[in-house]
């Protein structure tokens, strides 16, 4: 059986390219770029691995993280964040918040597959 | 004939009765104005003029020649010369509600009640011994009448009873009416002031009847003196300034004097009339002095009294009526002297020894219940009661003779000892408590020595051995003698050495000690009076309960006064309550108010056993003592300068507070600008390296993913081409290509490529067209930048179910182009801000990088005109306007 990822990204042309990357490695790819809707999405979807982005329309990737880590069921989630604001301060509040890894606009494909194969492996890996 | 003096005597006595009762019923009614005018005041000063000078002053120019004037030349000399010092003294006794010269002395050293009673004690006893003398004169006018009838040494006693029972009565009536010892006791002092008049009337009565009467006309009676020994000047020179300083300092320092100069003044302008006014009675008075005196030696058998003159020449004639007005004229100047004693007595009594003595004894002090002000009365009345007495009882004692006939200067220089530690206090900051307390004990044990015990005769007080050879045989001790000073009248040598060691010992110890801060505080209210008559901030008060102060305040004032003062205070503090806050302020107020009722010293200590101790902070002292005016210049100075300061601080913080939101702006920018880079490059290199490594694309997919490379590539260019046209813009090197055009073109062509999106959604338009039809000369290219940018935002932001934007145009003395959506519009916080670049309206809302109403302002100041939001115009508004020279109205 497939793993499922849960992408939550606004950008219509990197969630074509991130869908089409994981696509081939045969993962199931299911995305949402809604904020303020994406922790009901996280639910109903119970993904394997969570692909969220920080700057999101309606709410940011920080608050939608802080509450998935509250709720029990997605508590030991794997999430994988991105985000095109690659200061420092930026991966610290993600750590913060508890986040698996952290990557930064744009990357290299082959380091967001490897990335996404550890994280799915139970070996978070900090890139 | 007897009889009949006696029946004047006590018809005179009701008559005074009723005029002090109407005095005060006219003053109860406010009906006081003329009651207190200047010429009441002069003569009520005429109480200097006692039964000594009335009758003596004849006794005296028969013995020492023209003796006499020095004795109204130095009051006189005060009045006219030393007109400031009286000034000063009269601000500082209203100033500070002085009651008495020894109020005067202890407020001035540190409000010190020792120094109090020191003065009270001078005073007393200075002052007893001239209550004897003026129960004298009335004694022996008496007898003047009863020629041939001898009175008995027990009838003497009696008159001189029934004067003093009859002084001590008035007194306690009129005197003790009203606690405030610092209000005016108008009964007393109209009466006063009447018999004042009927003194200086009953002289030149005599007088007149003298010279035309008996001596033959003015040039009859002056050619007499002319051959008489009067007529020669045999006046010792010494002396005779000597006398004249010693009256001139009595003047200031005599507690009746001091009573009816500054405690009954109510108007400092009153001086300026008594300046004249007053040396001018005293030159009527003596007048007829030395024609009484003349005639009287040559018509009046040898060995007469000269003392009684005045009484005894209109008698010998025959002349009864005359005799009784003489009579009443003495009377007069022995009564107003003895009762204005007796009041200015009686409060240093009561205020200085009884006073303290109470409230220490009356646990818990001012405290307790009960009334206070019932002990005060009590206290002077019965204060007057004991300094009649004590002037009867002296007068019993020291038998009447002639010994009394001295007192007049010995009482004299007594007082005089306060003058150092008074004018000193007034016009020297560095006097002290120590300095003064020393000066009045050196000078009081001096005077003591040399002249008050000396006075009752050799043998009497003082062996007479020590007359001749000093104490214990040491020669340079003689009383009368010191240090070898033989050839010295007893009265100067005693004034001289009392008032040198006296003044020695009060600058000395003043300048070797160091004033406590009371004492420096008050120095500088005193010394500094004119520069500022409020009170001294000695108080820290928040400490004390208002409810207390105002019972306390209510058993010294009584319960009217004191709530009317409380409801005052509150009033001027801002009125919250009925009681006051405790401020240092308002203590001070309340202090000064009591202390016109029991002094400053014990109004201080019972304000202070409320307020739990008084305190003088550097800050206090610094305020007040040193350069007064200075300081207050210099702080209102610093408060104006504090005051722009706080505008410039105000404008400051406004600065930084849109200084911190661009600077946050900015940082927002900077991530949005990373964001903005970095997500178009995203797309970018995820798609090349899936066209590179990705084998088995489709054409199709292969030609979708390089257009996207294509489009995102475009994104990247115009976010550059934004932040270049700003940067160029904004460092002013753009050029403007200047062109003609219709406006309604402009927008045209800007709806055209604004007013729909990529999805192809438009925005709802409403244009006036014919509103529209105006010339323009300007960069028509950058104006439509502006109008697009206008619209897209409106179109992109506008959160109103069916968008729509309206565009007014309206010529005037400025061509004004609004464009209002109705949407929710920009939030009142943000609207000065929307401008600056890197501003964006919030984050969520996705968009451009913040450019573009940056990029507008700066395109529509270069082309002359401005660009403002409006606001409260529902929706967001923004409107753009011309100067009216780019437009030519078409048509």
């Amino acid at each position: 059986m497939s793993k499922h990822v849960l992408l939550i990204e606004d950008e219509p042309n990197i969630i074509e390219a991130i869908s089409f990357i994981l696509s081939r490695e045969g993962l199931s790819v299911e995305t949402h770029s809604d904020g303020t809707t994406a922790n009901d999405k996280l639910r109903g979807a119970n993904p394997d691995l969570l692909i969220l982005d920080v700057m999101l329309p309606g709410k940011s990737g920080y608050d939608i993280l802080r509450e998935l880590r509250a709720d029990p069921l997605t508590a030991e989630l794997p999430v994988l964040m991105l985000t095109a604001r690659g200061q420092t301060r930026d991966r610290e509040m993600a750590e913060r918040e508890g986040v698996s890894a952290f990557m930064s606009k744009p990357f290299a494909n082959s380091e967001m597959l490897d990335m996404v194969r550890s994280l799915l492996n139970g070996a978070p890996k900090e890139a | 004939m007897l009889n009949t003096l006696v029946a004047v005597c006590i018809a005179y006595a009701l008559f005074l009765f009723a005029i002090a009762f109407a005095a005060e019923r006219i003053a109860a009614h406010g009906q006081a104005r003329w009651l207190r005018s200047p010429a009441v005041y002069t003569l009520s000063l005429s109480i200097y003029c006692t039964a000594w000078t009335f009758y003596g002053a004849v006794g005296s120019a028969v013995r020492t020649g023209f003796e006499y004037l020095a004795i109204y030349l130095g009051p006189s000399l005060v009045l006219i010369g030393w007109w400031w010092i009286l000034r000063k003294l009269v601000r500082i006794g209203r100033s500070q509600r002085i009651t008495s010269v020894a109020d005067l002395v202890s407020s001035r050293y540190g409000k010190s009640n020792l120094l109090a009673v020191g003065v009270t004690i001078l005073a007393v006893i200075g002052t007893t011994p001239y209550i004897a003398l003026q129960l004298q004169s009335v004694t022996l006018s008496f007898e003047a009448f009863s020629a041939g009838q001898v009175i008995l040494g027990e009838e003497k006693g009696h008159t001189a009873l029934w004067v003093a029972a009859g002084l001590a009565l008035f007194t306690v009536i009129f005197g003790t009416r009203n606690l405030d010892a610092n209000e005016r006791h108008n009964g007393v002092v109209m009466a006063i002031a009447v018999e004042a008049v009927v003194k200086l009337f009953a002289l030149l009565a005599v007088g007149v009847f003298v010279v035309w009467g008996l001596g033959g006309g003015l040039s009859e009676t002056l050619a007499r003196i002319d051959a008489s020994d009067l007529g020669h000047w045999r006046i010792d020179g010494g002396r005779w300034a000597g006398v004249m300083l010693l009256s001139a300092a009595a003047f200031l320092c005599l507690p009746r004097i001091f009573q009816v100069l500054v405690v009954e003044n109510d108007n400092e302008t009153h001086l300026r009339t008594a300046s004249w006014a007053f040396p001018l009675y005293l030159g009527l008075m003596s007048l007829f002095v030395v024609p009484i005196a003349v005639i009287g030696l040559d018509l009046l058998p040898a060995g007469s009294n000269p003392d009684l003159f005045v009484l005894t020449l209109p008698l010998s004639q025959g002349q009864g009526e005359l005799a009784v007005l003489s009579f009443l004229g003495g009377f007069s100047s022995a009564t107003s002297m003895v009762i204005v004693a007796a009041i200015a007595l009686s409060t240093m009594v009561s205020n200085h020894v009884v006073m303290p003595l109470w409230l220490r004894f009356a646990e818990p002090g001012a405290t307790v219940s009960g009334d206070v002000r019932g002990v005060v009365l009590l206290a002077r009345r019965l204060s007057i009661i004991g300094v009649v007495m004590l002037g009867y009882l002296y007068y019993r004692l020291s038998g009447g003779g002639e010994a009394l006939a001295t007192i007049g200067f010995v009482s004299f220089a007594g007082v005089a000892q306060v003058l150092p530690a008074m004018l000193g206090g007034i016009f020297w900051r560095g006097a002290s408590k120590a300095g003064a307390f020393t000066g009045l004990i050196l000078g009081f044990v001096v005077w003591n020595y040399t002249l008050f015990l000396p006075s009752f005769g050799p043998g009497v007080l003082m062996p007479e051995s020590w007359f001749l050879g000093g104490p214990l045989g040491i020669g340079f001790l003689r009383p009368q003698a010191m240090f070898g000073l033989t050839d010295m009248d007893p009265l100067l040598h005693a004034f001289f050495w009392s008032m040198s060691v006296n003044t020695g010992g009060f600058i000395i110890v003043s300048l070797l000690s160091f004033p406590q801060p009371l004492e420096r505080l008050q120095g500088a209210q005193f010394v500094n009076v004119f520069e500022h008559s409020t009170g001294p901030r000695s108080w820290t008060g928040n400490v004390a309960q208002s409810e207390d102060l105002m019972i306390m305040a209510q058993r010294i004032l009584g319960a009217r006064d004191a709530q009317d003062l409380f409801e005052r205070e509150a009033e001027r503090q801002g009125g919250r309550g009925p009681l006051p806050d405790v401020t240092p302020q308002f203590l001070e107020t309340l202090e000064r108010e009591l202390a016109g009722s029991v002094g400053a010293a014990t109004a201080h200590a019972m304000v202070g056993q409320i307020v739990g101790g008084m305190s003088v902070s550097v800050e206090d002292l610094m305020a007040v003592a040193d350069e007064t005016a200075q300081m207050m210049e210099y702080s209102a100075r610093l408060e104006a300068q504090s005051q722009e300061l706080a505008r410039t601080a105000a404008q400051l913080r406004e600065a930084n507070t849109k200084l911190t939101r661009l600077s946050v702006q900015k940082d927002a920018f900077l991530s949005q600008i990373s964001h903005e880079l970095r997500t178009p490059m995203t797309s970018i290199r995820a798609f090349s390296e899936i066209l590179r490594d990705t084998a088995g694309l489709s054409a199709e997919e292969k030609t979708k993913y390089a257009s996207i490379i294509h489009d995102e590539a475009i994104r990247l260019t115009r976010l550059l081409d934004d932040l270049l046209d700003l940067s160029v813009l904004e460092n002013g090197q753009v050029n403007l290509n200047l062109r003609q055009g219709l406006l309604s073109d402009v927008l045209d062509r800007a709806v055209a490529a604004a007013a729909a999106d990529e999805a192809g959604r438009r925005l709802d338009i409403r244009r006036d067209r014919a509103a529209e039809q105006i010339v323009l000369h300007t960069d028509l290219d950058r104006l439509s930048q502006v109008f697009i940018n206008l619209i897209a935002n409106a179109r992109k932001y506008c959160d109103a179910p069916q968008p729509r934007l309206e565009i007014r145009v309206r010529a005037g003395t400025r061509l004004a182009i609004d464009f209002t959506d109705n949407g929710s519009g920009v939030a009142a916080e943000a609207q000065d801000v929307i401008f600056e670049k890197f501003s964006r309206v919030s984050d969520q809302k996705a968009g451009g990088a913040g450019l573009g109403l940056a990029i507008c302002r700066q395109i529509v100041t270069r082309l002359g005109g401005d660009i403002t939001y409006v606001p409260g115009r529902g929706g967001a508004s923004f409107r753009v306007s011309l100067p009216a020279e780019l437009a030519i109205a078409a048509q």
